[in-house]
């Protein structure tokens, strides 16, 4: 039972409205790209979900490490004067 | 302590502390291995109900009395299969590929919701699968959204909102039975007798018996325990076989004014075990038709493969 292959993985970005960005929808497995997009079609659209369709082979993407985030994220918490809130001015100057 | 097993520690007490305090869990991080086991069989098992679950539905496209039904019914079985792949992809994020999950039903080693191992017999069936199964479907389901594992949050939040027609279309269905001509409304009452009790069932044991209930609830999978949910349910449907003039078929079924519940009847749990273990009326009949268009449908998998592979080598040497 085990002897046949897999259908590769695939995960499907949704654009939900001209305007919008693709999303992550899910994921699904096709035989090759064009069958991806066309199940990416009937899993993921079928009320009127999307009006384009990214699909990219799971083992294409490269991903950061779980055990990364310290490093990657963190400096960004004690950078506090990265946002407007940090900075104080009078209440009575507009536009600011 | 070897210094695996307090790492190990450490991360686990992590972990219970990010959960305990509605933290989501998403696939590369580090979980305890009951988690993702407990997961996976869950998912599985669930994934498996709505694959399964197009038969009893599907064996009346053909027969449904008309275009407007007809088109009803393919989308909603259309929808079980969808919610069945939402489900095994989000499984598969846990490591457990598609294959084994596939393997496991068939062998009979995972199982599928009971449910779906009671008979179609009548139009009415149709009805009362939409308005009772998927009513008990949805109020075990809605929780789910909420579960702490992300990937399997996600794809409930999905499935709720498609389900929702399911019951509703299901109930117009009864309705539309039970406002008709005498032998329509019998046929009504006949499938809800059927359907009641399977149905009630479908939260599995009582608390008092249920295995698997702290664990899940301290971790966030399982929110509200099968009787709490099983009452729910109860409460609802009790106004709605109401507004649809029909007899809930349990002569013990009272109104608690203290509670504000609703009381039913014994459940029949040798039944429910009985069809668990293999012996409903139509266990072997849905496996022997999965197993068979799972083995009819291998030429499709490999001849597609295999076309990929062609095509592939055709752009590849055009490039070179």
């Amino acid at each position: 039972m085990q002897t046949e292959r897999d259908w590769p993985l695939y995960e499907v970005f949704i654009r939900s409205r001209q305007g919008l960005s693709h999303v992550h929808a899910g994921s699904l497995h096709a035989a090759d790209d064009r069958m991806a997009v066309e199940n990416a079609r009937d899993v993921y659209t079928r009320r009127g979900e999307g009006l384009s369709i990214w699909v990219v082979r799971s083992d294409r993407i490269t991903a950061s490490a779980p055990d990364d985030k310290g490093a990657l994220f963190d400096p960004a918490d004690s950078k506090v004067y990265r946002h407007p809130t940090f900075y104080d001015v009078p209440d009575d100057v507009e536009c600011l | 302590m070897p210094a695996v097993a307090m790492e190990d520690d450490i991360r686990r007490t992590r972990f219970d502390a990010h959960v305990a305090g509605e933290g989501k869990v998403e696939p590369q991080d580090w979980m305890p291995e009951g988690y993702r086991k407990t997961l996976i069989r869950q998912i599985s098992q669930h994934a498996h109900s709505e694959i399964i679950g197009m038969q009893p539905e599907g064996n009346w496209i053909t027969r449904a009395p008309s275009l407007r039904r007809k088109c009803i019914l393919i989308a909603k079985v259309q929808d079980e299969a969808g919610h069945g792949l939402y489900l095994y992809s989000s499984a598969e994020t846990l490591g457990v590929s598609r294959q084994q999950m596939e393997a496991d039903l068939l062998s009979g080693k995972a199982k599928y919701s009971s449910i779906f191992n009671y008979p179609t017999l009548t139009w009415a069936d149709i009805g009362a699968i939409g308005w009772l199964v998927d009513g008990a479907a949805i109020t075990n389901q809605i929780p789910l959204c909420r579960c702490s594992y992300g990937p399997y949050a996600r794809a409930m939040v999905r499935i709720c909102k498609e389900e929702s027609f399911h019951q509703r279309q299901g109930f117009e269905l009864m309705m539309a039975l039970s406002k008709g001509s005498p032998e329509q409304r019998r046929m009504a009452q006949d499938a809800l007798n059927r359907w009641w009790w399977p149905s009630v069932a479908m939260f599995g044991p009582p608390d008092s018996d249920s295995i698997h209930g702290s664990q899940n609830a301290a971790w966030k999978i399982k929110r509200f325990s099968n009787d709490e949910l099983r009452q729910r349910f109860i409460d609802m449907t009790v106004k709605q076989a109401e507004a649809l003039g029909l007899t809930i078929p349990d002569p013990d079924l009272k109104f608690n004014t203290e509670s504000g519940h609703w009381e039913i009847g014994e459940i029949d749990w040798d039944d429910f075990w009985k069809v668990v273990k293999g012996d409903g009326p139509c266990n072997r009949q849905r496996m022997a038709h999965r197993k068979k268009a799972h083995d009819d449908g291998a030429w499709v998998r490999e001849a597609a493969l295999a076309h990929a592979a062609k095509a592939r080598a055709r752009t590849e040497k055009k490039v070179a």
